[in-house]
């Protein structure tokens, strides 16, 4: 078992003839995933790499029966690419464009919140399980089969926890980045409550980030619902008030969405904190023996 | 992006957000043919910086001239005021905006922002005017009206009048309250801003509302689809670095410490400040060299780290993954050329490549520190910053 995405997927790319697109489909393909093909208004009808290009979302679910999407489109458009997966009925939707105007997510989350569709991201590395399926950009070298479930707004950072892990011979579940974004379509408790309820994971772990209150909500919910063993990581102790850190959901506004309030609130809740990110994957393992 | 209150009221007044009559001016000369021109007898003069709490600070003046409002005009440019938010050192004040004085019956709070946790534009509003809103979130947060916008219909009538009357105003205060917030959240909306504050908001003895000040923020994701906006941009009230860094598609943010830092990746930048601190040093910045790091980017990187004189020495920590570890130690070794390093630099590669990167790196004939992993980065990069290495 695994969460959202498994050996079953069958993943189209919207904005497949795109240099970022094209290397991540083949990418995505040479690690095993079933990349059915891809989209490109205007370019439907042609073969890229041995993937066939189709006009409209609709038209490749049609001819291929895609149930995910992985959105390489520019920015200012990409909001149209998420609803047109949304209209098109793809499953799980996964966006890795970074730079959406932020109303432009108001509006796509009003859609996708009245719809079946599960949006990751955007502006996150992707998701992957193990040997099964990875739609995204992260390097599929580093991961491993097992039953650690991660869940991180980070994408290098992700990498540097899952190639911890992988090096103590911890393998992962499913891994989701969700994006640094202020509004995305998954959230840390979207994740953890699919971890949760899956048998093959056994602990969790959830890497925040300065801004908003999303990492406060989680450990709410996870102090009431998971019984799992889960550690944390919070990046951006040191991080200035009111200055935008790469992420444009990592800010410190109004005194709100500091490192340390996050970090209080997790341990709160019970959530083991790693103090350093040279630390996740071996207090993990700690975490996993005191169990 | 900020801007200026100045400009603030010239967006919100294309609106039809009420503001006071006034202009900028940038000589005490500009700001007496500003007095002039107003139909008033008492003046404001406010100094034009883009932090917060001006007014404490003595950027605020009230005049009841021309004369007095050039001489309040000429007190203020060139000082450097320093407010909560400007930080020690202060910021000077390079242009005065004039306004109008009114009779004012209260002050009021009225905000517009996007809250993370609906997904949804949220206004805000309370008979606190002038106070700032988290600390009234603090301290009573009962006394915050909130109304969220349902992203399909837009503000409704209703939900502006919910806010005006819960508020406690009546008669013609709430029908120019509500206008206005309906005026507001429209002039959010049409430019893509990430806040839009109204403290105070002035109801007037007449019964009319005026932003007393104001301040936007917009989504620098959104600039792209206005142009006019981003011609607002003011870079000398930013940090020279950020401005140049902007250029190459970095993302740096200046500190204080004396360790420079260059890493891929938001999260890890941030990580790897946070592990020099724990380690005992100071991160000088934060900077996100990106996913696609060329030669040309690591070596504006490295010039806009060596460009602090804090720095005694540089930390570079890559998790190589699309990108290649073996690329990274080209650009590190271009870059060299180009710079010269002469501070310690630790090095720290991970990932795709990686030996090959650091096979390169050893065989440059450069001066560089290799760690294995982040915890030995950062402390040799401390060590190597006393001086020790």
């Amino acid at each position: 078992m695994s969460i959202l995405v498994d050996k079953n997927t069958r993943l189209i790319t919207q904005g497949i003839t795109g240099s970022a697109g094209l290397f991540h489909s083949k990418g995505c393909r040479d690690y095993g995933t079933n990349v059915v093909g891809g989209v490109t208004p205007g370019k439907g009808g042609t073969i890229v790499e041995g993937f066939p290009v189709f006009d409209t979302v609709y038209e490749a679910v049609r001819k291929t029966g895609a149930n995910a999407s992985m959105i390489f489109v520019p920015a200012p458009f990409a909001a149209d690419a998420i609803l047109e997966a949304i209209d098109a009925g793809i499953e799980i939707i996964v966006c890795i464009t970074e730079g959406i105007p932020v109303l432009d997510m108001v509006k796509v989350k009003n859609v996708l919140n009245s719809s079946k569709s599960r949006l990751i991201g955007p502006n996150c590395p992707g998701i992957i399980t193990p040997g099964q399926c990875k739609i995204g950009i992260m390097p599929g070298y580093i991961h491993k089969e097992g039953n650690v479930g991660l869940v991180s707004r980070s994408g290098t950072l992700t990498y540097e926890a899952v190639y911890q892990l992988t090096q103590l011979g911890i393998g992962q579940s499913t891994c989701v980045g969700i994006g640094g974004d202020p509004i995305n379509g998954t959230n840390f408790i979207d994740c953890i409550k699919l971890f949760n309820e899956d048998p093959q994971t056994e602990a969790i772990i959830m890497i925040g980030e300065i801004g908003g209150t999303a990492e406060e909500e989680a450990a709410l919910y996870i102090k009431q619902n998971v019984k799992k063993p889960v550690v944390g990581y919070i990046a951006g102790l040191t991080a200035p008030k009111g200055k935008r850190m790469g992420h444009a959901g990592a800010i410190i506004s109004g005194g709100k969405g500091t490192a340390s309030e996050k970090i209080r609130a997790m341990e709160e809740a019970g959530i083991i904190v790693a103090k350093s990110p040279a630390e996740i994957g071996i207090t993990l393992k700690q975490a996993l023996k005191s169990r | 992006m900020n801007i200026h209150e100045y400009q603030a009221k010239e967006i919100l007044k294309k609106y039809g957000v009420p503001v006071p009559d006034g202009g900028v001016a940038f000589t005490p000369d500009e700001a007496y043919n500003v007095a002039k021109r107003l139909n008033t007898n008492i003046y404001v003069v406010k100094a034009q910086i883009h932090a917060g709490g001006r007014g404490k600070a003595g950027g605020v003046k009230i005049c009841k001239s021309p004369d007095e409002v050039r001489q309040a005009a000429e007190d203020l440019l060139g000082k450097k005021l320093i407010t909560h938010q400007t930080g020690p050192e202060g910021k000077e004040v390079l242009k005065v905006y004039v306004e109008e004085g009114c009779e004012i019956a209260k002050e009021l709070y009225l905000g517009v922002v996007i809250d993370r946790s609906s997904g949804k534009i949220t206004v805000m509003a309370s008979n606190e005017g002038g106070m700032e809103i988290e600390e009234v979130a603090a301290k009573s947060p009962e006394k915050i009206l909130k109304e969220q916008i349902n992203p399909s219909i837009g503000i409704m009538p209703f939900q502006a009048r919910k806010l005006a009357y819960g508020l406690g105003l009546k008669d013609k205060e709430a029908q120019s309250m509500t206008k206005f917030i309906i005026a507001l959240v429209k002039c959010f909306e049409s430019c893509d801003c990430s806040l839009a504050e109204i403290n105070p908001l002035a109801v007037l003895k007449s019964g009319e509302v005026l932003a007393l000040d104001a301040k936007m923020n917009f989504d620098d994701n959104a600039l792209f689809r206005h142009k006019d906006i981003e011609q607002l941009r003011d870079f000398t009230e930013e940090d020279p670095r950020e401005v140049e860094a902007s250029k190459y598609d970095l993302s740096y943010i200046g500190l204080t410490g004396n360790i420079g830092c260059m890493v891929n990746g938001a999260g890890l930048a941030m990580a790897t400040m946070d592990i020099i601190k724990l380690h005992g040093g100071e991160p000088a910045n934060f900077l996100d060299v990106g996913g696609g790091a060329s030669t040309e980017k690591v070596t504006e990187a490295f010039k806009l780290i060596l460009s602090d004189k804090n720095v005694k020495a540089v930390l570079v920590n890559i998790f190589g993954g699309i990108m290649k570890c073996d690329v990274i130690a080209q650009g590190i070794i271009e870059a060299a050329k180009i710079v010269s390093l002469n501070v310690p630099v630790v090095v720290r590669l991970e990932g795709t490549n990686v030996e090959l990167g650091k096979k390169m790196l050893a065989e440059s004939g450069l001066n560089l520190i290799s760690a294995d992993s982040m915890s030995d980065a950062a402390k040799k990069v401390v060590e190597a910053a006393k001086g020790n290495l």
